[in-house]
């Protein structure tokens, strides 16, 4: 008896101690002004825009730091005013004068004058962080700046480039996150050591965007508060507090329940169940990153071109596009991505296995060979690897996968020492020169010369009529035409080139129907929260 | 004569021994103590520091990213003082830490002695609520079980403890989240506190529940139990079903001693026997087993950390090691250490208490 009325009472407290859960309150949906973003923010390691390349970084600062000028949101491509209203070349070609925007303001009150603009870009040659050769190809150095980046009064920029390059590269590398903005005399105040504020503001902003940051807490969350008065009209959020949640799962069941209201890093089933709920929507968008094979020259085999043109149509792109790829790739087989200049939509493979072994008989290899595919150990290139491999054994190709670290692989294709590879590349600033400087640029074709940053050299493809063709391009004055200029490379490199490419990455972003215009900024820009209400 | 003189050094000789012997008598032990914390953290610290050296990431790329620059990579190398010999880099490391400075994160950008005032809050407070329900529950279930060895009781507790070991703690958790949250609502979903709620209590302590209790706000303290509830519940869960398989046995062990038929035929009720003279008899390993699983949570929640998006100190070290973010491992490491060592002396400490023979 004595032992039931102990029983009881154990079973009792472990039901209170259980269950001691507070009454549920009703959770609303998260406030009209704020905006909740759930989202993976690890790889932030610093807030300073002279320091940042990564991508959630580079999403802050956009929001955050005003540039001389700047893409439209809505109407990504065409360059806008930023801060400057007007810019001009002289005839001299390597001559940009800058006309400062009057009366703007950065968060902290002070003007917004055009030292602000020679300070910040002085600064990023100066600190020399890794995003800095962006600027530096224009032959900026340390020694240099202050002739070649002066700022002639308080409302005009000159700037000097070392020798005349297409003003739209120059514009667009502008754009790029390292070419924000900062507030000379907060930074200045917050120096530590002569190091420019660089300490201060990689945990700080000083900014004149629509938003400013509020607080950072790293792997955690960043608050951004809007800022009243931003010279293109006040934002629509008063606040965006972006959560970093490691779980796409997590993510996803927070935005079912609205807690959030907008989930970014979902996976595709997550997306494709989500979809489906009421209330919730899902939007695409396409980001810069390119998918492509490429074959070493130095292989006695690959160096065919009837070969290598019989690999381009070895692949299933449609196959596997609508497949595992669903949602996270389209088919692109270009080297710059769509949307930006100079994109070429051509598609001109598909699987053609016939014509596949035709060209392999040509070549002489009608019974085809043993090759190795060099492949990152990650699901997703995993099975693009083994699709490829698939669709090569129909024509009797027997492809062996090395697979390794991202690390390991890299490694050796740096060092030019893989067969076929299989791998991504992203643009790392919004100009075609970006794409073309790597896949069809090739000035020394010799290993010594160690170029591995191009990946026309790791492939040992010698092309100096074509990287003629690219250093033609990137100082063409005409936009339009050298947008042609790019649209004629890419087509060679189609035709006759080691690189088989085959996706552009997209992005799905599922969110409250009540989110309007959260822009993702497509493959050359980053996230507007600005333009975004709900 | 001599006898005088003699004895008066002699007196003097012991008085000053005298004195001085007492003082190191009680100094000793301390100064054991200490140096033997000293050497623990020291080898400690020289096994992170070199494991960390060798393992296959290159710390300056977690900086600079693939596309530096040499120029810039070199830059960076110097700037952390990686083109030192290893040896001296150890020794600089050791001396800052002597000062009081653990380093700057890479990853964080911040001093890692102000990352870990962030994180490690966090997890106590976590793993702390989970001991509580691990305690609370295991305690009873363990003692039912052992009174009822082989019967209903004991196969139910022994099912739900089998459970609780076997399931993965990252799919309980999604679960948890599915059912508590997105169902049924019971509790709030992930993160310690609702955005909007966030930054209304200053930080005093750092654990959320007590700085809520400090400012004397209700409403913030309630938030954080429901967020805290769950992940500390399937925390719990496993301290739990450890506790109570320790209890059942340490209880079965005390049940058959003489002394409980003795006290059983003197008379006094079974629940006295019970709860009384056996539990209290094995309150002592008891609490080893609590220390082990409470040091184990602290260490141990990563992936609770994980699905609940709960900014602790296991998520943080996890970080850090895949970017080879040394200060902040070592950082992550001496913590770790420093409540290994001290959750040791506390629960020397409450044997004392517990037990008056260890006095």
């Amino acid at each position: 008896m004595k032992l039931r009325t102990i029983t009881l009472a154990a079973a009792a407290l472990a039901l209170v101690a259980g269950f001691a859960a507070p009454a549920p309150e009703a959770r609303a949906a998260t406030p009209k002004n704020i905006l909740v973003i759930a989202d993976k923010i690890d790889d932030i390691v610093s807030l300073d825009p002279a320091e940042i390349f990564e991508f959630s970084g580079g999403e802050l600062a956009r929001n955050v730091y005003d540039h001389l000028v700047e893409l439209d949101p809505r109407n990504l491509g065409p360059l806008v005013p930023g801060i400057a209203e007007s810019w001009s070349l002289a005839d001299d070609g390597v001559t940009y004068t800058f006309k400062i925007r009057k009366g703007l303001k950065f968060h902290s009150g002070n003007p917004i004058t055009a030292k602000d603009a020679e300070f910040s870009l002085r600064r990023a040659i100066v600190l020399n962080k890794t995003p800095s050769f962006i600027l530096k190809q224009f032959g900026f150095t340390p020694d240099n700046i202050g002739e070649t980046i002066k700022a002639v009064d308080d409302y005009t920029l000159v700037i000097k480039t070392d020798k005349p390059y297409a003003p739209s590269f120059f514009y667009n590398c502008l754009t790029a996150t390292i070419g924000g903005i900062v507030d000379m005399k907060l930074a200045m105040e917050h120096e530590k050591d002569g190091d420019m504020g660089h300490e201060w503001l990689k945990t700080h902003s000083a900014g004149s965007g629509a938003y400013k940051v509020k607080s950072w807490k790293p792997n955690e969350s960043y608050v951004l508060e809007a800022v009243p008065g931003y010279w293109r009209g006040d934002a629509k959020l008063k606040r965006v507090i972006v959560r970093h949640i490691q779980e796409p799962a997590t993510q996803r069941l927070l935005l079912e329940k609205g807690d959030v209201d907008i989930a970014r890093k979902l996976t595709p089933d997550d997306i494709a169940a989500i979809a489906k709920k009421p209330g919730i929507k899902v939007e695409s968008d396409l980001k810069g990153r390119i998918m492509y094979i490429a074959l070493n020259q130095k292989h006695p085999i690959l160096k065919n071109p009837k070969v290598a043109k019989a690999m381009k149509y070895l692949i299933d792109y449609d196959g596997m596009a609508n497949s595992f790829l669903r949602g996270q790739f389209a088919v692109h087989q270009a080297f710059l991505p769509l949307t930006y200049l100079g994109e070429l939509k051509d598609n001109p493979y598909k699987l053609d296995i016939e014509k596949a072994r035709a060209l392999l008989k040509e070549a002489g290899y009608g019974d085809g060979f043993n090759i190795k595919i060099y492949v990152r150990n990650d699901q997703q290139r995993l099975e693009m690897a083994q699709s490829l491999q698939n669709t090569f054994a129909k024509v009797g190709i027997k492809a062996e996968l090395v697979v390794g670290t991202g690390k390991q692989i890299l490694t050796e294709y740096r060092a030019r020492k893989h067969e076929i590879y299989l791998g991504a590349w992203g643009p790392d600033y919004p100009d075609p020169h970006t794409n073309a400087d790597t896949f069809a640029s090739n000035p020394d074709n010799r290993d010594e010369a160690k170029l591995t940053g191009k990946l026309a050299w790791r492939n040992a493809w010698d092309i100096p009529e074509l990287t003629r063709k690219t250093e033609a391009a990137v100082i063409e004055k005409d936009t339009a035409k050298r947008a042609e200029m790019y649209r004629e490379i890419q087509r060679e490199v189609q035709k006759d080139s080691p690189f088989a490419i085959m996706f552009q990455a997209t992005i799905q972003t599922a969110m409250k129907d009540n989110v309007k215009d959260f822009i993702t900024g497509g493959a050359i820009s980053d996230v507007y929260y600005w333009t975004t209400s709900k | 004569m001599n006898g005088i003189a003699r004895p008066g050094s002699g007196a003097a000789n012991e008085g000053g021994r005298g004195r001085a012997l007492p003082l190191w008598k009680k100094a000793k032990p301390t100064v054991k103590l200490l140096a033997s914390l000293a050497a623990t953290f020291l080898g400690l610290l020289l096994v992170t520091f070199f494991i960390g050296r060798v393992i296959p990431i290159d710390p300056v790329l977690a900086v600079v990213g693939e596309r530096a620059s040499p120029e810039v990579y070199e830059a960076a190398v110097r700037q952390l003082g990686l083109d030192k010999p290893l040896i001296v880099q150890f020794a600089l490391y050791i001396k800052s830490v002597l000062q009081g400075d653990l380093g700057t994160s890479l990853l964080t950008a911040n001093p890692v002695l102000e990352d870990i005032k962030r994180v490690v809050p966090a997890t106590l407070e976590l793993s702390t609520v989970a001991t509580v329900i691990g305690v609370v529950l295991g305690i009873p279930m363990g003692v039912v079980a052992a009174v009822h060895a082989g019967r209903w009781p004991d196969h139910i507790v022994r099912l739900i403890g089998l459970f609780g070991y076997s399931m993965p703690v990252f799919w309980l958790g999604l679960m948890g989240l599915l059912v508590f949250y997105g169902k049924l609502d019971w509790v709030a979903g992930p993160g310690r506190l609702d955005i909007f709620y966030e930054d209304i209590v200053d930080p005093v302590t750092g654990v959320i529940l007590i700085d809520a209790l400090i400012a004397g706000d209700t409403e913030v303290f309630f938030n954080a139990l429901s967020h805290i509830i769950l992940p500390a519940s399937v925390l719990g869960y496993y301290s739990m079903a450890y506790i109570s398989r320790m209890t059942r046995s340490f209880m079965l062990e005390q049940l058959s001693q003489e002394y409980v038929t003795t006290a059983r035929v003197k008379g006094l009720s079974e629940g006295r026997v019970i709860w009384r003279h056996a539990l209290g008899n094995v309150m002592v390993p008891l609490i080893t087993v609590v220390a082990l699983s409470y040091a184990n949570l602290l260490e141990g929640s990563v992936l609770t950390e994980t699905v609940f998006a709960w900014p602790g100190l296991g998520f943080y070290i996890t970080n850090a090691l895949m970017s080879a973010d040394m200060a902040a491992v070592l950082g992550g490491t001496i913590v770790v250490g420093a409540v290994f060592v001290g959750l040791n002396l506390f629960s020397d400490f409450l044997y004392r208490i517990v037990d008056p023979r260890a006095k």
